[in-house]
């Protein structure tokens, strides 16, 4: 039983990974080395992830920098619209510590307090190479998970 | 009864199922080939051509929200609709070689109806669904209909008109005609223009039809955030993807079918000697080239060439510049026929 549900599983994520859909949610510095990785050098279409316009045909929720006590309500919200399943990418180190406003008082340190974040990526702001390490991760994760059920 | 008495049946039942699946997988093949070659003249790579393939096995794998507020049953018929309108606008249209399959049961007008439901469908589902972006969204799409529809229609009389002067005792509005008797070698100088000023009018009423760039104004991304079909996930949202690929066939076949229904069968004829289904497997694959290059020249060079224009502008366009250009046409031929005859 269990590894039928492993099968599927690995069916069903090698068909997500394919194709994956991205809305940005950012009010910082945190998404502008995000911008070379939609354009032409990095060019992300490549892995089929391309941006969408509303997070309701989004695979992948992009939270880029810091987030304050107002626009947290605002991520929570948007990551409530998102269809099933669903998976959060953080981008700087604000998000993970604080980063820079370490000590400021309106805005949250640890972003997976608030939503369930699936990957942390670090830098001030992450430059695209970290974020393609942070796909190609997941596509790592995906390729393993086939090759154990392969493997059985 | 013999076999051969089950045969009509047979074809009646099985060549809807079999065009339905030529429409999708060839639509989202040219789709597959419009992100590619738009890409490579943004200089990107792109995606591999595979990918609206993949895009759509995601959406069928995804959750499917229907919205607290939404009326479910318009809300979920919505995506079937457009699809199956567009699968039956398919039977009515010659595929390449192959005859319609309901060419005896409606001609163009019957087609020109079908060819609205697609979009009334997602205005129907945008009005459903219970956000206000959505029925903006839904406006719009009503306005985009509105406007391209009437060029659309000139373009149609004007070649039913041609046609029942041309050949009397044929049905005018019949697409049979239109494959059988091309126009181009029936007209003068001055029909010519008009034909070349209708195949370009058409070209861009054919761009607004299937929602691309410069008209993508009833799901403009960046003002409306997906207009109508906003709320859409999942299922629904796959099978709108695959509606929106069927649907460049659909009108690709009408253009092909107006204006190039050459075949290279009737062409290398008198040079080669080829059984049957050799020269129909030629003739089909002349038509896959055809329907390429129209969908290379409607969508791709558009999308990449140039950004949305404003509602207003839409109109204008369709109902001011293409609309005249349409009746220019219409007037130039009508010339040339009288001046001819």
């Amino acid at each position: 039983m269990v590894d039928m549900d492993k099968k599927v599983m690995a069916r069903k994520m090698g068909r997500l990974i394919r194709s994956i859909w991205i809305f940005n949610w950012f009010n910082s510095c945190g998404v502008t080395e995000l911008l070379p990785v939609v354009a032409s050098i990095y060019d992300m279409e490549r892995f089929g992830l391309i941006v969408v316009d509303n997070p309701k045909h989004a695979d992948v929720l992009i939270v880029g920098g810091y987030q304050t006590e107002k626009s947290i309500k605002r991520v929570i919200r948007i990551y409530n619209q998102m269809p099933e399943p669903k998976a959060v990418m953080a981008l700087g180190s604000c998000t993970i510590t604080g980063g820079m406003y370490w000590d400021s008082y309106n805005t949250i340190k640890r972003l997976s307090d608030y939503i369930p974040v699936t990957i942390y990526v670090p830098g001030c702001p992450p430059r695209p190479e970290a974020v393609f390490q942070a796909v190609g991760m997941i596509f790592e994760h995906v390729n393993q998970l086939k090759k154990e059920v392969k493997g059985k | 009864m013999s076999w051969e008495n089950y045969m009509p049946y047979i074809y009646a039942i099985f060549a809807p199922f079999a065009l339905a699946l030529f429409g999708i997988i060839y639509g989202l093949v040219l789709k597959g080939f419009d992100r590619k070659l738009a890409a490579h003249m943004q200089w990107r790579v792109g995606p591999p051509l595979r990918q609206p393939f993949y895009d759509v096995l995601k959406l069928f794998e995804k959750e499917n929200i229907v919205p607290k507020n939404a009326v479910p049953w318009i809300f979920n018929s919505a995506p079937i609709i457009s699809m199956g309108a567009l699968i039956l606008a398919l039977l009515y249209l010659p595929i390449g070689p192959f005859n319609p399959v309901l060419g005896n049961y409606g001609d163009l007008i019957v087609l020109l109806y079908i060819l609205a439901l697609p979009g009334l469908a997602m205005m129907l589902g945008g009005f459903s669904s219970s956000s206000p972006y959505s029925a903006v969204g839904a406006q719009r799409e009503f306005i985009m209909i509105l406007s391209y529809e009437f060029p659309l229609a000139i373009i149609i009389f004007t070649f039913a008109w041609k046609y029942s002067i041309l050949y009397p005792n044929l049905k005018a509005f019949s697409l049979l005609t239109f494959v059988e008797h091309p126009l181009w070698q029936n007209v003068g100088i001055l029909g010519f223009i008009g034909l070349l000023i209708l195949l370009i009018t058409m070209l861009v009423v054919t761009t607004g039809e299937v929602g691309r760039m410069p008209f993508d104004i009833a799901d403009a991304g960046t003002e409306i955030s997906g207009g109508a079909l906003l709320e859409y996930t999942g299922k629904n949202l796959g099978l709108f993807y695959l509606a929106d690929a069927v649907k460049i066939v659909v009108m690709g076949t009408l253009i092909i079918t107006f204006f190039f229904p050459y075949n290279l069968s009737s062409l290398l004829l008198h040079y080669f000697s080829l059984p049957h289904y050799a020269w129909l497997t030629i003739d089909f694959l002349f038509y896959l080239l055809k329907l390429f290059i129209i969908s290379f020249v409607v969508v791709t060079v558009m999308r990449v060439a140039f950004p949305r224009f404003r509602v207003d502008q839409v109109v204008k366009f369709y109902w001011g510049y293409a609309t005249l250009a349409s009746l220019i046409a219409l007037s130039l031929i009508v010339l040339d026929t009288v001046g001819g005859v």
